[in-house]
């Protein structure tokens, strides 16, 4: 697979969280308790064996540590950069009980993981062919891991991607101080090393191929195509030029370059981690003033404390209680947003209004759900966008399966690891009660 | 993929990490768990005639904050009833036939040994060790390391267990001894098929300084216990090494002290042991670290390019001489990387104090120290003292000098070095 373009914008941008030396990751492996049935893994949606996997890096076992993780985690080498550890496993460590620094859990992963790749260890084998296939809707994480648990147990498996490249928002929306594009998609070719991942990469469903035929040729489906574009509020200037959805924008920074010349002032709309990562990015790309503009309070937010606190260091600035009204610009650019003033219950305060000039604007306020890809199939129920789904990803259709944020709704990458590989288990088990 | 399975003296296991008489190894519900976590035996807690314990029986050894670096017992032999331990024997070695199951023994009389050989042959045990180490409580009533300690009584009583038992017969022995290789060699002459060691060491653990009694403190009086832990694995692996380069000694080992993880079981197989037992390190940290040595014991032999345990058990054994063979003409000095020193200058204050004073500070405070090479005796005290993997090397440097060991010196008075460090030098005014 081709990589992406050097000169991309999120090159311009450093790790928040170096790289491990050796000396660095024993000082911190020997700290570890080792607890048994700890609360970090307790918080870790794919139940790595932390204690054990920072024990075997303290032993000089690195290839054991990098084995115990992939083992629970193929993607594990990404989670270990992007995950919100702060609220995860790092969160819970019980250090934090005795107010002593928690032990860098994410950063000792990404120690063993990318040793990993560095020395090209690889642990797993694709399992004996069992003769039956399976198809993967969408190309993100929770496909690759569901994928590559599939192989694992010997199924067939072929990968459908709309784009012309695997890895999913692992690619293009990570923040690039967490993780950049190039290394999602050495992640990608790390998955597909179990060999035998058929690639149906530029083909949409059911554009390019029907569900009728998917059904034919395959045993089972797993359903992971994750979220649609970003939702636009149906605003006067929305088409404005210098107004973007924050998703879109991001993956432009990471894999081409965001044209910012004459951007003094940025505007970014919501209060999730997308806003968050989105006013961070405008802020290191050089923009001189950030705001970010949510509807409520700091107190209710949806984006982490953690970040948020990063943020304004990084000097972000927030309008709280405040709901944009209308987009305003001149010669077809965007050039300031009206806003109404909210209440702590987010309601309106009469003739409490305000305008506040930008260059850019960007709408962070969640992403088009994709739901209705599947409207059309018996027994698959869509809420709110969502597919229904039970604890191990069955559909309420036989056969199918989902996970990741189609699913989910939008959650991390390590929830939609977790589920993709659940999901794939109930695959085998589907599959195998069906062959007896 | 490398074969880990092992054969101590005939008892064959999936792997050579056993559990060590202990705690941990008291009862059949505990050894089937130890089992199913990966274990590839377990040595029975001692049977004998049962036991009353004290409560408060285990001593702790913390250094710089580390807990359990030693570790110290007054618990003595199973307390559970000769009936209990052989029903529960019998099952866990149904339900687990292919693991490793060895019953510790310790009773007195020629007619208690046939009566719990006996019984542990028809319970299914792949073999019998025999306790003549436990150096506390025990000993006080003729057993234990009292028999271990007096190579004639532990040569009459391993012959009996021979006499009596169908299954390999090992002898655990007490490292409370100025030199174990008669004790290794009386076993040997008893017959036994094989030999297990170390025993824990003697030891008083710590003094409540507050309270002015020993520790563990039973109700205000203490005695002394079997130390073990990671802090008495030189002693054991210096007995292993030395029975196993005793040119007399013939019998397979299955080693034992301070194992806490897979390289240090290596260096126990390494000095002859074609098994290992643990117990402290469970204790502390629980069965499920033998993943982690099964892990680890791989990824090295596959490193290595092992196939069994075969091809590596005993090798560093021609290696182990004595004092006088080693090369007195081979010469080593400090090697400081500047890139990786991090000025703390532990080094400087190392050599300067409790070595040959040829490290000395760099041109200003905090800068990578300088190694007066001609005079560096290459002790290896700089080496310990860095907090930094790998910043300080100890470098062999060419003299010119052809190999000469001591004993070859006083032989044939052949040119040696010259001495290096600060001799002689003028006391300050």
């Amino acid at each position: 697979m081709k990589g992406v373009a050097e000169d991309r914008s999120e090159a311009e941008f450093g790790d928040l969280k170096p790289a491990y030396s050796r000396t660095q990751a024993l000082v911190e492996a020997n700290r570890c308790l080792y607890c048994f049935d700890p609360p970090c893994v307790r918080a870790c949606p794919t139940s790595i064996d932390i204690p054990q996997f920072i024990r075997r890096i303290a032993e000089d076992n690195v290839e054991g540590a990098a084995r115990s993780i992939f083992e629970k985690n193929i993607l594990g080498m990404s989670c270990a950069r992007v995950c919100p550890v702060e609220v995860l496993c790092v969160g819970k460590c019980v250090f934090n009980e005795a107010e002593v620094v928690p032990i860098e859990i994410g950063r000792l992963q990404r120690f063993a993981t990318d040793r990993a790749y560095e020395e090209e260890w690889r642990f797993f084998e694709a399992g004996e062919d069992t003769g039956l296939k399976v198809a993967l809707i969408g190309g993100g994480p929770a496909s690759l891991a569901a994928a590559h648990e599939l192989r694992r147990l010997g199924h067939a498996v072929d990968l459908f991607e709309k784009s012309n490249r695997l890895g999913g928002l692992n690619r293009s929306g990570i923040a690039p101080y967490k993780m950049k594009s190039g290394r999602a998609e050495e992640e990608v070719e790390w998955v597909l090393s179990v060999g035998g991942i058929g690639l149906r990469l530029e083909t949409s469903i059911p554009e390019d191929i029907s569900w009728t035929e998917i059904e034919k040729r395959y045993d089972a489906v797993f359903l992971g195509m994750g979220l649609g574009p970003d939702t636009i509020l149906p605003i006067e200037g929305r088409n404005l030029k210098g107004v973007y959805g924050a998703v879109a924008l991001i993956e432009r920074i990471k894999l081409g370059s965001a044209d910012l010349d004459g951007v003094r002032t940025a505007i970014v709309l919501g209060g999730g981690n997308t806003a968050i990562d989105m006013a961070r990015e405008l802020r290191g790309l050089g923009v001189e003033e950030v705001i970010m503009a949510y509807r409520g309070r700091r107190e209710v937010m949806s984006g982490y404390a953690h970040e948020w606190s990063r943020a304004v260091k990084e000097g972000v600035i927030a309008q709280w209680s405040c709901q944009p009204l209308e987009i305003l610009g001149s010669d077809g650019r965007v050039e300031a947003v009206r806003f109404q003033r909210l209440d702590a219950q987010k309601s309106p305060i009469p003739g409490e209004e305000f305008t506040l000039s930008a260059n850019l604007v960007a709408f962070a306020l969640g992403q088009q759900k994709l739901g209705n890809l599947v409207a059309g199939l018996d027994g698959i129920e869509v809420v709110g966008g969502r597919i229904v789904v039970g604890q191990s990803g069955a559909t309420g259709r036989p056969g199918f399966f989902a996970g990741g944020d189609c699913a989910n709704g939008g959650k991390e990458v390590v929830n939609a690891v977790a589920e993709g590989k659940a999901a794939a288990l109930a695959i085998h088990e589907y599959l195998e009660s069906r062959s007896d | 993929m490398p074969n880990l399975e092992s054969n101590t003296a005939g008892i064959i296991s999936p792997n050579p990490f056993w559990l060590a008489s202990a705690p941990p190894t008291n009862s059949g519900r505990q050894i089937m768990r130890a089992f199913d976590a990966g274990w590839g035996g377990a040595v029975w807690k001692t049977v004998g005639q049962p036991i009353q314990n004290t409560s408060s029986r285990f001593g702790g050894l913390a250094w710089r904050g580390q807990k359990g670096v030693g570790f110290n017992n007054i618990e003595l032999i199973t307390d559970r009833t000769m009936d209990t331990n052989f029903r529960e024997i019998a099952e866990v070695k149904k339900r687990f036939p292919n693991h490793a199951l060895i019953v510790s023994l310790m009773v007195e009389s020629k007619e208690e040994w046939k009566e719990v050989i006996d019984r542990s042959v028809d319970a299914g045990a792949d073999g019998i060790e025999l306790n003549f180490g436990c150096p506390h409580g025990m000993c006080e009533r003729g057993m234990g390391s009292a028999v271990g300690q007096e190579p004639e009584v532990n040569e009459r009583i391993t012959s009996w267990a021979k006499e009596f038992s169908t299954i390999p017969v090992l002898v655990k022995l007490t490292p409370n001894v100025s030199d174990i290789v008669p004790h290794g060699l009386a076993a040997q002459a008893g017959g036994a098929d094989g030999v297990s060691l170390i025993n824990t060491v003697k030891s008083i653990i710590s003094v409540d300084v507050e309270n002015f009694v020993p520790r563990p403190s039973v109700g205000g009086k203490s005695t002394n216990g079997g130390y073990c832990g990671a802090a008495v694995r030189p002693i054991a692996l210096h007995m292993v090494g030395a029975l196993s380069r005793s040119p007399e000694f013939r019998l397979p080992i299955s080693g034992i002290g301070g194992i806490t993880d897979w390289s240090n079981a290596v260096e126990f197989l390494l000095l002859g042991a074609s098994s290992v037992q643990v117990c402290t390190e469970v204790m502390l940290r629980g069965y499920r670290i033998v993943e982690d040595m099964i892990d680890g014991l791989e990824n090295y032999m596959r490193r290595k390019g092992l196939e069994c345990l075969g091809d590596f058990i005993g090798r560093a054994i021609p290696a182990y001489t004595e004092w006088g063979e080693l090369d007195i003409n081979f010469e080593s000095v400090a090697r400081i990387d500047p890139e990786t020193c991090i000025g703390c200058q532990k080094c400087v204050v190392a050599c300067h104090d409790g070595a040959h004073q040829c490290i000395h500070p760099g041109p200003e405070a905090d800068s990578v120290p300088i190694v007066d090479e001609p005079e560096c005796v290459g002790c290896n005290l700089c080496e310990i003292v860095c907090p930094v993997p790998d910043c300080i090397q100890m470098v062999q440097v060419d003299n010119g000098l052809a190999e000469v060991s001591w004993n070859e010196h006083l032989v044939r008075n052949l040119r040696i070095r010259e001495k290096k460090g600060s001799h002689g030098y003028d006391m300050p005014e």
